[in-house]
């Protein structure tokens, strides 16, 4: 395989190892997500030159986070790294698990690169189609071991799944051999789990397999995936590293992501701790992980006296059952236990008091890394012995039988496969006496809610590894709000976060939704969810917390700099008055429009924000035939055809309109003078962002779109309002009847034709009444996607915020006067179905979102608009900026 | 759909030379330029050389036939910044089409005579495509690294835009050349391939990098090797270099590639470096000297000549040529 950056790498039967540096990779470095998110490019290159310096071959390159935009974030940072000679030397390695990052990535490298990854996941057919292009675009590939039933997980299918993917691409596709790479999939083996017991001798066995019968291919892996269970413990997990290694390469693995950090020197590794791990990684005994596990206490150099030291005997009860529990020894918990039950009223407090506190120490201890998996998995199995023997007493003092705590369901989401992190926890709620219904991997939205109802659980439980995952939790929890769940939603598995479950996962249920880092945490997050006695308050709390910690989180990723007011205004749009084009409005002055029939209006009506109202999310008009629902929607649509007619039969709906052209230029910076005919001068206040941004891009007010007055060229602007009077009487006359439906139905119509009446006016404006773009032809569909040419901003929308405004639009076109539409006192329009803005004719007007500004741009603007500026604050709060 | 596949196996092919430094010779004028059809147009057009190929298509046809007379076997079109891209300077965008299709034609009706008369010289034409006047790997903005002026997609098609003209014009290959940044060549290889995918065709193509300067780099950094790895992923006719250095500096860089492909090798160099008044004076004999000692090493499969070279150079460097073997590999 031959790979280049800048320079060349060629990989051959005579090449070491190919190191492949992992750390510019968000889902496996939180510092590297941090810098991210925050903007620290020059950080963020520091990381990868100091890869590159440590001896990276290749640098592998993921943004996969749900919290980025992935696609701009990789081809923002390859495009950064392009520019560092001592980075971009070496060969990059395309990594995310969404086709369209990797292709925006493969469009920005001029080296050959290696793609991370395709794979048979979803079916020959894509599998063939991003092959070829991988192949057009010139890069190297990996190809996961994995298919449409699933990612393999031993030897066989590891390697029929190699030898399927080979033949596609070197038969169907035409791919160079030697340009495929396969990553057998590394598992953690000392789960503590039997079915994990082979993790790593298959691979090596099935990388043996594939480099002896697959011509010219390559075999790489994620090497840190070995001693995932050992995570805290550096000392064992990098003599782990090098003896899966010191195997694997043997067999004829040739690459991988490693951390050299993680790298113990083979020969380095004491006798004792290398037998033992060997054991392991080659699976040669029975009690391998067991005994790894206790050795590993001596590893970690906190070496205690083992077997004899009963001191913790002595200690007061609770610490003895905290120590058992913790320790994972189960000898003394049942008189530990009896000893408990006779200080409690009721044999079930030894479980809610006595054991969840021990279990919540193993949760921290785990949380922080100083437990390994199988020792949590050996705290359950104490915790159960506990349990199993204070049933019985329970069960006399109910009388009746013993129930299971709850019943909770658990699935790893569609589209992921991953699922160690899930059974663990199921193990571990299992144990605690937890019924668990185990839907397995890859299953769909619909089948977990199906399950949910007809089980009648009490909790369910979400896992996902890869990226792709989160947006499918985001998704149920959507499901489990419109279907009105009321259980509780556990999230959990690598990829999930705090952050991303406060921000996208909790707001789309009002019920309690946890994430769950660590499986021995469950046992406490479901018990304190499922207990009837506290569970209401703890909801409560836990509701509370998330939303602080959004707001937190929030407001960090907002952490942005400001620039002054002054140093934005130098940062201005600007527009080549010299060359722009200025139309004059074919007619100057205030008109009305009172005599339009509604019918006019129904083409430009867009729906789906009518449906939307009515909290059925999709677009229009695919919404119909929607699986979920679409069968809902198209009784809805046919309704409000139904009542539209009648409205439009009886005239029960009045549009009436007011617009204005004028005379204008801009004035001072970001003021906007306008003129009547007579001379009656009006003066627009816009606001100026002052995010700081990259060089070259400008900071947007909407003056910026009106040619300044020192130019001593004439512009023109405009502004109106549009208004549907009488949806409240209909809607009225529908409640009077007991009909609170039809009552909305037409309230939600009349907001309908409200918007359908701006979009009409906008389009008479600019191809009669202005007639700018007299030429323009443009569908329904263009006209929401706002393709036309010029803009009509609304006060109290993203580019102007400020509905103070809405004042010198109703001065300047005497509103009130002329169709009747009032201000409410908070600025509200009445009748509520109206909409108000402005007209810029420019074609390079453009709508933009105003941002958060600073308290010297609220000093600027009360005083330029004579108000108070606590005035000014009160209505531009949501916009300033905290500093 | 061409013989040239055929023909290289059998001896070495000579390329024409520079169009531009012929076209100089005629000294037109913005009027010459701008012919009856575009007198007026709103911008100047005067440097717009491919133009001349719509009004003055004469010298067009002459410096072929010079260059033919000379002993080449190949000519290339008049179409080196005949992209959307590098038309827009001119405002010419929409006359990209036109441009490349009738370059293509007036060479290949010159092709046809010269095959014509000389049936055991077959005389073939090459579109020629060149880098157009943006990089999709650097940043013109030394203060914004991240940014470029131009995405692959742009370039995909711009180029794939050019080269269905070339084609219907009737060329007989493709030649992708004086690329000083990798990605752009990725993005005409990309088109190419679109093209020969989309009409179902097979069309020979020769690619050539430029070695800017004596650090032994691309423009965009790449050394020789990463270069030639960067392009090897589509089936090439030649690879090979062009332009920017006289033909004694350009021999290590083929050195370098020649052993680690099985592409055919093409070079066409300067005649040598420009001088102080930014002239080549580097004679015919002079040139061709250094040229032998290419053909000597048994680098070359197509040879030729870029900036300064005239079909004087073109001669000397054929006589050479017919003295020497092609390059053997497994592709060629």
């Amino acid at each position: 395989m031959r790979l280049s950056g800048l320079e060349p790498l060629i990989l051959n039967e005579n090449s070491n190892f190919i190191n492949v540096g992992e750390r510019t990779n968000v889902a496996g470095s939180r510092k590297f997500l941090r810098l991210i998110k925050e903007e620290k490019f020059d950080e963020a290159l520091a990381i990868a030159r100091h890869q590159v310096d440590g001896g990276a071959q290749i640098v592998d390159i993921n943004m996969d986070d749900g919290l980025l935009d992935g696609k701009e974030a990789m081809v923002r940072f390859l495009n950064l790294i392009a520019a560092e000679p001592d980075i971009c030397r070496v060969p990059m390695m395309i990594d995310s698990s969404k086709w369209e990052i990797i292709e925006a990535g493969l469009q920005v490298v001029q080296g050959k690169c290696v793609v991370n990854s395709i794979s048979l996941k979803e079916g020959e057919e894509k599998f063939i189609k991003e092959a070829k292009l991988v192949k057009q675009y010139g890069a190297a590939v990996i190809v996961m071991a994995f298919d449409e039933v699933g990612q393999a997980d031993n030897y066989q299918r590891r390697i029929e799944i190699a030898q399927r993917s080979y033949d596609i691409l070197v038969n169907k596709v035409g791919f160079p051999s030697e340009d495929i790479i396969f990553d057998l999939n590394i598992f953690p083996v000392a789960t503590g789990m039997d079915e994990h017991r082979k993790n790593a001798i298959d691979f090596i066995e099935a990388t043996r397999w594939v480099r002896e019968n697959l011509e010219n291919v390559s075999v790489s892996g994620g090497v840190s995936n070995v001693s995932f269970s050992f995570r805290g413990n550096n000392g064992v997990r990098e003599a782990m590293h090098s003896v899966f290694l010191y195997y694997a390469i043997q067999a004829g693995m040739n690459m991988g992501i490693v951390n050299p950090a993680l790298l113990e020197v083979y020969d380095d590794i004491p006798k004792d701790l290398l037998e033992h791990i060997e054991d392991v990684i080659l699976d040669r005994r029975e009690d391998a992980t067991e005994r790894l596990l206790d050795f590993a206490e001596s590893v970690k150099g906190s070496k205690k006296e083992k077997g004899v030291d009963l001191s913790w005997r002595e200690n007061p009860l609770q610490d003895r059952i905290t120590h058992a529990l913790v320790k994972g020894i189960d000898a003394f918990i049942i008189e530990d236990v009896e000893e408990a039950r006779q200080h409690a009223e009721k044999p079930i407090e030894v479980i809610e008091g006595n054991l969840m506190a021990g279990m919540n120490v193993v949760g921290d201890l785990f949380g922080a890394g100083k437990m390994f998996l199988p020792q949590v998995v050996k705290s359950a199995r104490v915790m159960k012995k506990a349990v199993g023997y204070l049933n019985p007493f329970i069960e006399e003092e109910k009388g009746e039988e013993q129930k299971a705590l709850g019943k909770i369901l658990m699935a790893t989401v569609k589209g992921d496969v991953h699922d160690i992190g899930k059974n663990i926890v199921s193990v571990v709620l299992g144990c605690n006496n937890y019924e668990i219904v185990d839907l397995g991997v890859m299953v769909p939205p619909e089948k977990i809610i199906e399950a949910a109802k007809r089980e009648n659980v009490d909790a369910i439980g979400l896992s996902g590894l890869i990226t792709p995952s989160l947006d499918e939790m985001v998704y149920l929890a959507k499901e489990m709000e419109r279907q009105n769940f009321v259980l509780p939603l556990l999230i959990g598995g690598a990829t999930t976060s705090k952050a991303h479950t406060a921000v996208k996962i909790d707001t789309q249920y009002k019920n309690a939704v946890v994430h769950v880092n660590d499986a021995s945490r469950a046992v406490t997050v479901v018990g304190d969810l499922l207990n009837k006695k506290t569970s209401h308050e703890y909801v409560a709390k836990l509701k509370k917390d998330y939303d602080e910690f959004r707001t937190k989180f929030l407001k960090r990723g907002k952490e942005k700099s400001y620039i002054s007011i002054d140093e934005a205004r130098k940062r201005k749009y600007k527009i080549d008055w010299n060359t722009s084009e200025i139309v004059k409005p074919k007619e100057l002055g205030i008109q009305t429009l009172e005599q339009l029939s509604l019918k006019e209006l129904v083409p430009f009506i867009d729906w789906s924000p009518f449906f939307r109202s009515w909290d059925l999310h999709g677009k229009f008009p695919d919404i119909l035939t929607d699986e979920v629902v679409g069968e809902q929607a198209s009784i809805m649509y046919e309704e409000a055809q139904t009542m539209i007619k009648e409205i439009i039969a009886n005239q029960s709906f009045k549009p009436k309109a007011v617009f204005g052209l004028f005379e204008a230029n801009s004035i001072n910076e970001d003021d906007i003078s306008v003129r009547k005919k007579g001379g009656e001068e009006f003066i627009f206040r816009t606001l100026r962002q002052q995010l700081k941004k990259r060089e070259g891009i400008p900071n947007h007010a909407l003056a910026d779109f009106i040619a300044p007055k020192e130019t001593g060229k004439t512009d023109y602007m405009g502004a109106f309002c549009v208004a549907i009077f009488g949806a409240q009487e209909l809607a009225d006359s529908y409640r009077s009847k007991e009909d609170d439906y039809n009552g909305i139905m037409a309230q939600a119509i009349a907001d309908r034709f409200a918007e359908a009446f701006a979009e009409y006016l906008h389009k008479q404006i600019r191809t009669k009444r202005w007639g700018y773009d007299a030429e323009e032809t443009l569908s329904n569909d263009d006209l929401i996607k706002e393709s036309y040419k010029g803009i009509r901003p609304a006060p109290g929308y993203p580019a102007c915020p400020d509905h103070l405004e809405k004042e010198t639009i109703w001065d300047l076109l005497k509103v009130e006067e002329n169709i009747g539409v009032v201000l409410t006192e908070s600025l509200a329009m009445w009748p509520a179905a109206a909409v108000s803005g402005y007209y810029f004719a420019n074609k390079e007007a453009k709508y933009f979102g105003l941002g958060k500004v600073t308290d010297d741009q609220i000093t600027d603007y009360s005083e330029r608009k004579g108000i108070k500026k606590e005035k000014a604050r009160k209505w531009l709060h949501p916009n300033i900026a905290d500093q | 759909m061409s013989n040239i596949t055929k023909e290289i196996k059998k001896r070495i092919l000579v390329l024409d030379g520079a169009m531009g430094t012929m076209l100089q010779a005629y000294k037109f004028s913005e009027e010459d330029f701008r012919g009856e059809r575009f007198k007026d147009y709103p911008t100047p057009l005067q440097g717009n050389n491919d133009l001349l190929s719509i009004t003055q298509p004469e010298a067009i046809k002459t410096i072929h036939g010079k260059y033919f007379e000379a002993g080449a076997d190949i000519v290339e079109t008049n179409t080196f910044s005949g992209t959307t891209i590098a038309m827009a300077d001119y405002q010419m965008e929409d006359l990209v089409y036109e441009l490349n299709y009738q370059s293509a034609k007036i060479a290949k009706e010159v092709a046809d005579d010269f095959t014509a008369r000389e049936p055991h010289k077959p005389r073939f034409v090459a579109g020629s495509i060149g880098p157009t006047n943006r990089t999709a790997s650097m940043s013109p903005d030394v203060n914004d690294p991240g940014y470029r002026a131009v995405t692959f997609d742009e370039l995909r098609i711009a180029y794939k835009q050019q080269t269905e003209a070339l084609i219907d014009g009737g060329v007989d290959l493709l030649l992708v050349e004086t690329v000083f940044d990798t990605l752009n060549a990725k993005a005409a290889l990309f088109a190419i391939e679109e093209v020969k995918d989309e009409r179902g065709i097979e069309i020979p193509t020769m690619l050539s990098g430029t070695i800017t300067d004596a650090s032994g780099r691309t423009l965009s950094g790449q050394t020789a090797e990463a270069f030639l790895i960067s392009v090897s992923h589509i089936p090439l006719l030649t690879v090979g270099f062009n332009c920017a250095l006289g033909a004694n500096l350009l021999q290590p860089h083929l050195e370098a590639i020649a052993n680690k492909t099985n592409f055919g090798i093409s070079a066409h160099p300067n005649a040598g470096l420009p001088n102080a008044f930014g002239e080549y004076d580097e004679t015919p004999e002079e040139m061709g000297e250094q040229i032998e000692e290419y053909l000597k090493k048994d680098l070359i499969n197509i040879i030729g000549g870029c900036c300064g070279t005239s079909p004087a150079h073109i001669s000397v460097i054929a006589n050479i040529a017919a003295k020497y073997k092609p390059r053997q590999t497994e592709n060629v």
